[in-house]
């Protein structure tokens, strides 16, 4: 008892299982995609289903990359894949700032009516919505279309509500004055309260994005035309194409997880805060 | 203050207009759908509450449900609980923490196709973590994970959890730099050991990110469906087919859309109850 009181208050050793504990998880979170990844490094004469299984390829070669790019249309999926997140991203932070504007800041009639409304349509789950959804977008001539992959999600209560925090934190003086100055309400929701509000807008952009770019089930209903599949269509289509060579499937998987990391490691200050403030706020 | 009357209603125009056409529309016409008969072709026949029962004759359907519960109870104390372990680990004040912090949190960023692929290659007979299990003594035989009616549901699990791991750890991060560093203070100069502070101090003041994290994951628990699809198909023998997989199979490859429609509306007033627990809970602390 006495010596491993002693132990837990030594500082180095403290830190020594602090550190082996980190890493013991980070194999568990990082490693199914460093086993992937030494998958995809073996080359064709190398058996990928022995055992034990070799951690490390023999030797390393990036034939398996070149292999399925060329049957991989990874460019046209991986533009698909940025339009429907930008769109997805750029219309949802529109729509979502506009919508809060007025429950944010304006008297009116209905206000609390709208705002509930707004807010009970997060207990609506998507999964009973996509059947009429896709009626509705066949109707409309959305399928195959980037806008059909894109509406559906271009306004979230979680959005609305982030927003109008946000700018519920702003001192109303700023819009008396400006409106003083002769600014309409459009102009104040636009040069004022915008840019004053920024880091909740960067939450709301990543949170949108990260979700419009894995998406799955609502691109796999409405569309059929392969040349409109995003990343995650693309992908699970060449999983069935390729079910016998692992190496072909490993090699895909690896290259369209590449943007959306190297995106996170640009972005991952903005993405802990962001997921921080979110859960905070929301 | 003059502005005019409809200036209000016209900023939220655009917002209304998508949710009324894709969610509230929608959502009328689910329940109608419900009590049709419609296939896609001709047009939909009102057939009252045959659907809902067929649906509650329907082995499979009970059976997904199960399942869906099942997915429930595993899901859910694990992502409610690691979590917590996972926030007090990475909030130490250590060299390179920021780096754990991120891997932690790649999982969450990666598509569920990626994750799916990355897992099924792990879970193969020769694979990593069988033989992880082997050199630990923990299996004596290869299992097949997937394609075992025994294991398929609790292996794609597995991956839920990971995957959801990094989101609920920086929620918890979130609620551990909110707690003021004075009680820690405090309880040094009572003399609380390590423990102690964690049982006291901590999770006391976690407990409204608990809640939230248990509502979250509860309902997203509920609408399993990428990781089977990609992993299981629902197989072996429907063992690992859960509740929005069977609407997503009834509507979209028999077009039976009245219907899956009718299990679909099961699904939401199951997820309503739970949301209006979470509301309950959120209503009561709004400090959180």
């Amino acid at each position: 008892m006495a010596i491993s009181k002693a132990k837990a208050n030594n500082p180095i050793i403290k830190k020594f299982f602090l550190y082996m504990l980190l890493i013991v998880v980070t194999i568990f979170m990082i490693g199914p995609f460093l086993w992937l990844l030494s998958t995809a490094l073996k080359s064709g004469s190398e058996n990928i289903f022995q055992y034990p299984p070799k951690l490390l390829p023999e030797s390393p070669t990036l034939t398996n990359f070149v292999k399925v790019m060329d049957t991989f249309p990874f460019w046209r999926y991986l533009f698909n894949s940025v339009v429907v997140a930008v769109l997805t991203v750029f219309l949802n932070v529109l729509f979502c700032s506009l919508a809060a504007y007025p429950l944010a800041r304006m008297k009116f009639r209905g206000k609390n009516t709208i705002f509930i409304l707004v807010l009970s349509t997060m207990m609506i789950p998507f999964q009973l919505l996509m059947i009429p959804v896709y009626i509705i977008s066949l109707k409309l001539g959305l399928q195959n279309t980037y806008m059909g992959m894109v509406l559906p999600h271009v306004t979230t209560a979680f959005g609305v509500f982030l927003m109008r925090q946000a700018f519920l934190t702003v001192p109303k003086e700023l819009d008396e004055s400006a409106r003083m100055d002769g600014a309409n309400s459009f102009q104040i929701w636009w040069r004022i309260l915008m840019p004053l509000v920024k880091p909740s807008m960067v939450t709301l952009m990543i949170f949108t994005f990260v979700s419009a770019w894995g998406d799955f089930l609502w691109p796999l209903i409405i569309v059929n035309d392969q040349d409109m599949f995003t990343l995650p269509l693309g992908l699970n289509m060449l999983q069935g194409t390729f079910t016998s060579d692992w190496r072909l499937i490993a090699a895909g998987a690896i290259i369209s997880m590449i943007p959306i990391i190297v995106f996170f490691l640009f972005l991952q200050r903005f993405f802990i805060k962001g997921a921080m403030n979110g859960a905070i706020k929301g | 203050m003059k502005t005019n009357k409809l200036t209000p209603y016209l900023f939220l125009l655009p917002g209304l207009i998508i949710l009324g056409a894709f969610i509230f529309y929608p959502m009328l016409q689910a329940f109608w759908l419900s009590m049709t008969d419609y296939n896609m072709i001709a047009d939909a026949e009102f057939v009252g509450t045959t659907n809902y029962e067929n649906l509650f004759q329907d082995d499979l359907f009970w059976k997904t449900l199960t399942n869906t519960f099942i997915y429930l109870i595993g899901v859910v104390p694990a992502l409610v609980i690691i979590p917590i372990f996972l926030a007090v680990l990475v909030n130490q004040k250590l060299k390179g923490i920021g780096f754990f912090r991120s891997a932690y949190y790649i999982p969450v960023v990666t598509s569920l196709v990626v994750a799916g692929i990355a897992w099924d290659w792990v879970y193969k007979e020769n694979g990593l973590l069988n033989y992880v299990l082997d050199i630990l003594n923990i299996i004596s035989e290869p299992i097949h994970w997937l394609t075992s009616t025994q294991t398929a549901i609790f292996a794609v699990m597995v991956v839920t959890i990971w995957k959801g791991l990094g989101y609920y750890m920086i929620i918890y991060l979130a609620g551990l730099q909110s707690i003021p560093n004075d009680l820690y203070e405090a309880a040094d100069i009572d003399g609380a050991n390590w423990w102690q502070k964690v049982t006291r101090v901590t999770i006391p003041m976690l407990m409204p990110f608990v809640l939230i994290v248990t509502i979250m994951s509860s309902i997203a628990a509920m609408k399993v469906f990428e990781e089977i699809y990609i992993m299981t198909g629902g197989g072996p023998l429907h063992s690992s087919e859960t509740l929005v997989f069977y609407i997503y199979t009834e509507a979209f490859d028999r077009l039976n859309m009245g219907y899956a429609s009718a299990a679909g509306v099961v699904l939401f007033l199951i997820t309503l109850v739970l949301s209006i627990i979470n509301i309950k809970f959120m209503g009561k602390d709004n400090t959180a």
